[in-house]
């Protein structure tokens, strides 16, 4: 009993049994604690477990709410998962940092050299240093960008490395990562996570803080702009790739543009971003896509997330790529075998930290050395681009594999099997050693590169497996590097010093404009349908029978919205607001995380509704619910968001949607001859059920109804007062001024708004109504011609 | 030999494509003491905006072009007069196959015309172990890297069934191969997958064919629209010849180049993809017509 209270740390560490023959990151082969871990382990084990699970689910929490997740691609399922965060940081020791950060610096460097050589003279290939097969047959060799030299001078810009101790207790690369490197938002958001839950041992630990390399880097390249340009843009493959999560966090956290293929376009060999505002150039991207994609011209033929032309205004010297196209040759697994023999020839030096040991077989030495060697090396694609530990490998036939190997050549690299050293990880509470791999990112700013002090750990999901990867189970943790002792806490958002400076804007991309458009009309057209249903199996509800007069009015409506009234959540809500929220998707730079959450469990919601909600009472109810927290995403829109050009065209949506709507709704409900009941029906669904009684303190009538959901202005839900709204949303786009009046947008906005103003309740009817719809549609149209096209 | 040729392609888009941009590879090649172009000139409708020529990494002539204007057609022509001359008759020098790998080591280099760029799979073209294992019977039979690739080309040639028909463009090699029928770029895919899988340097030629024949002579299927072909490595002595399965001859002057390349992606007349545009539908027309 007293041993235990006199020796926490003891306790805390009784389940930690390294495994042998590889080194361990917290303890010693003593099995005494690292010094490096010494104050974090033990206020770690003096934390009771209680207390300890508390911590971690806000850290988890925190997560959630940030909204951080991963897409994870499979045959039967297409998800978006939750981050894996590993509650323990890896701590790194100065001796460490210091042996990585300058041999990855190095390896930098080398791989510039690298790559400059094999985009321009090619020399290394003539003096026998490359074969000339592994680069003339290599994917990531892009003909198209040979003999260009880079804008800036330089081919890498970011780059990443994923590293490993080996056995003996130094530190191995295993991968190099040049194409458009992931992991460094993620990096990011594991050190927030992470900070949360150490709140007190991170606030007076030495950790150096991360945010001072994405400064750097960020005024970087928009020192590399030209003149007068307002924006780096961030080229994403789009929402359905692994890790967009990361491209718009790192837009928003930067203020860059997070743009896709089709935002941009090529004119006169300069790159260009279509806006709201007419094509604006741009001539610093942040390459989140892999190069082959990114321009179906001259690159990869089948493209549909590139650009036409991209390379032309490369070649033409007009945009810098970071990295540079063409960059992810350097990723190639066989290239691993010649760096040592490429460091020697280019830096005059070995590899500062080495990297996995790897033979080419195209090589009859190495060949035949693999042949021999078999066992303790794993076999793989020469021109794969995976980590060994994740993808490429190749699985030798059970007979006959001499002949394989002959035959294959130089398609084939074999490796050393890595095995890697066990850190901590929490595993239902109980501290335990697992496989542990690191990814260190290096930016360059000027002829200089920095290292990001931290990085994103891989821990293995068992003590014996090697498996890392995220989507085998593998976890993702914070790395903890020591930092200047008493550094000041800075972060991003807070300027250095002195006035603060708001950042001029450039115009809004135009997809990006349609998706808050689009954003807007959905979220409309769910709320439209969901009182429509509401109002309809309330109705239902009251055992009128489903072939009474005013239901068989309410279905054909809903008909004419290709809802199935037999339907209690018809296919064509679910799809509305599926739709709002695959809108959103493309927006997520601009949009709160909040926002994005609400749209999810409106997704969800609606998705379940659907399969087990049933007419009646149930689905009035379900549809109270859907409208709640429909209110609760346009509270947050109209209320927090801030009245960007975005938010306009999102407004835009909103109220054209709703001018149709409620036209639509009138020519319906207000017909003479319509069922008892109409009028009311017509007004709940317009939402005016209280005001129409306080303000005309008698039953609906037909002139009632028209004047208080087509021609009142101070409704938010009449026609008019949409007409008006949109008319305050176009004086603030591009193109308002003096010449507005003589766009074809004004025009059909003042045409249709004079036609609804002229009207009085006894004028209005259903074929005004109907040439009102038109009119409406005719601005939807005249509104995409002039900004979203 | 001297031709005039006259060349249109046309599209047509069932909506109107609102822009487009173009990467164009029409223009016969100017290759010194084969092929002399004396005039060449290519004319694109709707006007382009944007017209830029260039030549791409393996020589070829490109011209890219952009249309900013809303066109449910666009033309391409071409019209050139060029000078062909036959390449002296071939003394076979060229290596046992067994040799070759040899003779390609002798080139470390990846400048255009190296051969390592024209092995293994490039976009178009996959190794397949059927192709490989058609390609074995007659390389049993050659004594010589030349005389496969004609006795190859001579295989194909008997086995498939030109059929204008049977294939797309996109269609892949290994289709063409298991249906025997297709055109002449399926043809030459075929016969460059055959080729590569036994480890001879292969590549993709795009040309004309001469659309009247000389008296007495068959008229050559393929002659109507561009025409595909095969180049191969035959060693360091013999170098690149030209062969075409489709007719089953080695290239002397009735052909005329475009382009080279790994495959027909290096070197398809017209690449740009339509912003808002569906299926479309083409129309070409080729005269090859010799002066003399």
């Amino acid at each position: 009993m007293e041993g235990q209270i006199a020796n926490p740390l003891q306790r805390f560490l009784s389940d930690y049994v390294p495994p042998q023959g590889v080194p361990d990151e917290l303890l010693d082969s003593d099995g005494s604690v690292r010094p490096a871990w010494e104050t974090f382990i033990s206020r770690l084990a003096a934390m009771s477990p209680e207390r300890l699970a508390i911590r971690i689910s806000h850290g988890d929490r925190y997560l959630r709410d940030a909204g951080v997740y991963f897409r994870r691609y499979g045959p039967s399922d297409d998800a978006t998962r939750d981050w894996p965060l590993s509650h323990v940081p890896i701590l790194l020791s100065e001796a460490d940092w210091a042996e990585i950060s300058a041999g990855l610096t190095e390896r930098a460097d080398l791989l510039e050299k690298v790559v400059a050589d094999l985009y321009g003279e090619n020399r290394l290939v003539a003096q026998g240093h490359l074969p000339a097969s592994l680069i003339a047959q290599n994917a990531e060799w892009l003909r198209p960008l040979v003999g260009v030299r880079p804008r800036s001078g330089h081919f890498l810009h970011f780059v990443a490395f994923d590293i490993g101790r080996g056995p003996d207790g130094s530190w191995w690369v295993l991968g190099d990562r040049t194409q458009a490197p992931s992991g460094a938002g993620f990096a990011l958001e594991n050190r927030i996570a992470t900070a949360r839950v150490y709140s007190d041992i991170y606030a007076t630990a030495d950790v150096a803080r991360l945010a001072g390399f994405f400064r750097e880097f960020r005024d970087t390249l928009m020192s590399m702009r030209e003149m007068g340009e307002s924006r780096v843009g961030i080229l994403s493959p789009g929402p359905m790739n692994e890790t967009y999560f990361e491209h718009a966090y790192i837009a928003r956290y930067l203020g860059f543009t997070l743009l896709e293929g089709d935002d941009l376009a090529v004119r006169d060999g300069r790159l260009m971003v279509r806006t709201i505002d007419g094509f604006q150039p741009i001539s610093v991207i942040w390459r989140r896509l892999d190069a082959s994609w990114s321009d179906p011209l001259e690159l990869r033929e089948g493209s549909r997330i590139g650009t036409p032309g991209l390379v032309r205004a490369v070649r033409d010297g007009n945009v810098t790529m970071v990295n540079a196209l063409g960059a992810g040759v350097l990723e190639s697994r066989a290239l691993m075998a010649f760096l040592p023999r490429l460091s020697e020839v280019l830096a005059g030096r070995p590899l500062r930290l080495p990297n996995i040991a790897t033979w080419w077989c195209g090589e009859a030495g190495a060949r035949a050395y693999v042949r021999e060697n078999v066992e303790w090396m794993t076999l793989a694609d020469a021109f794969s681009t995976g980590l060994s530990y994740e993808t490429g490998g190749v699985t030798p036939p059970g007979t006959g594999f001499a002949d394989w190997l002959e035959r294959k050549g130089g398609g084939l690299v074999g490796q050393e099997k890595v095995r890697l050293s066990t850190a901590p990880a929490l595993i239902n509470g109980r501290l335990k050693p697992r496989p542990m791999s690191l990814r260190i990112f290096l930016a360059r700013t000027g002829d200089r590169w920095i290292v990001m002090p931290g990085g994103f750990a891989r821990i293995g999901h068992s003590a014996e497996s090697n498996v890392l990867a995220m989507r085998e189970g593998g976890r993702a943790a914070d790395v903890w590097v020591p930092g200047d002792p008493g550094q000041q806490a800075e972060s991003l958002v807070s300027p250095p010093r002195g006035t603060i400076v708001r950042t001029p804007r450039g115009a809004l991309p135009s997809r990006a404009a349609d998706n808050l458009f689009w954003l807007g009309r959905y979220v409309e057209r769910s709320e439209y349908l969901v009182r429509l249903l509401r109002a309809y199996h309330a109705r239902l509800a009251e055992s009128e029978s489903p072939g009474g007069p005013l239901l068989r009015l309410a279905a054909a409506h809903l008909k004419g919205f290709k809802c199935d009234p037999a339907q209690p959540v018809p296919v064509q809500l679910v799809n509305a607001i599926r739709a709002a929220h695959l809108s959103a998707g493309h927006v997520s730079d601009r949009f709160s995380v909040d926002g994005a959450l609400a749209l999810a469990d409106l997704d969800r919601t609606a998705a379940e509704f659907a399969d087990k909600v049933t007419p009646g009472d149930d689905a009035a109810r379900a549809m109270s619910v859907l409208l709640r927290k429909l209110n609760g995403f346009t509270g947050l829109v109209h209320d927090n968001m801030y009245r960007f050009t975005g938010w306009r065209f999102l407004s835009l949506g909103r109220a054209l949607e709703r001018a149709t709507n409620m036209a639509a709704c009138l020519a319906a409900f207000t017909d003479p001859a319509a069922a008892a009941g109409s009028l009311d029906m017509a007004v709940e669904i317009g939402d005016s059920v209280m005001t129409h009684h306080r303000r005309y303190s008698v039953a609906t009538t037909r002139e009632t109804v028209f004047d208080l959901l087509g021609l009142d202005a101070l409704n938010p839900r009449s026609v008019l007062s949409q007409f008006n709204d949109i008319e305050r949303h176009l004086a603030h786009l591009p193109g308002a001024g003096e010449h507005r009046p003589t766009t074809p947008l004004a025009r059909a906005l003042l045409r249709a708004r004079t036609d609804l103003a002229l009207q009085t309740p006894e004028t209005l009817d259903a074929a005004f109504l109907t040439r009102l719809i038109d009119e409406i549609a005719d601005m939807s149209d005249q509104l995409t011609l002039a900004y979203l096209g | 030999m001297l031709y005039d040729i006259r060349m249109s392609i046309a599209y047509d888009y069932p909506g109107a494509a609102s822009s487009a941009r173009h990467l164009l590879r029409l223009l016969p090649a100017e290759l010194p003491t084969v092929q002399r172009v004396i005039a060449r000139e290519a004319r694109v409708t709707p006007t382009p905006v944007e017209w830029l020529e260039a030549k791409d990494f393996f020589g070829n002539a490109t011209i890219e072009v952009s249309l900013d204007q809303p066109h449910a057609e666009s033309l391409f022509e071409v019209s050139a007069r060029v000078e062909r001359t036959a390449p002296g008759g071939l003394l076979d020098v060229s290596p046992r196959l067994a040799d070759l790998p040899r003779e390609i080591d002798l080139y470390p280099t990846v400048a255009p015309r190296s051969p390592h760029h024209f092995l293994g799979a490039s976009p178009r073209i996959t190794l397949h172990p059927e192709m490989t294992a058609y390609a074995h019977e007659p390389a049993d039979s050659s004594e010589t890297v030349l005389d496969l690739v004609q006795r190859l080309g001579d295989r194909i040639h008997d086995d498939f069934d030109f059929d204008p028909e049977a294939t797309e463009v996109d269609t892949p090699a290994l289709t063409a191969f298991e249906r025997r029928h297709g055109v002449c770029q399926d043809f030459t895919h075929v016969m460059i997958s055959c080729l590569r899988g036994l480890g001879i340097p292969a590549g993709y030629v795009s040309g004309f064919l001469r659309t009247v024949p000389p008296k007495g002579q068959a008229r050559l299927e393929g002659a109507d629209a561009m025409h595909a072909w095969v180049c191969a490595w035959c060693g360091h002595e013999t170098g690149w010849v030209e062969y075409d399965p489709t007719n089953a001859l080695q290239v002397r002057q009735d052909h005329i180049v475009i382009a080279y390349g790994r495959d027909y992606g290096d070197v398809a007349p017209v690449k740009g993809m339509m912003r808002l545009a569906g299926e479309h539908s083409t129309t070409q027309k080729v005269d090859v017509i010799p002066l003399e």
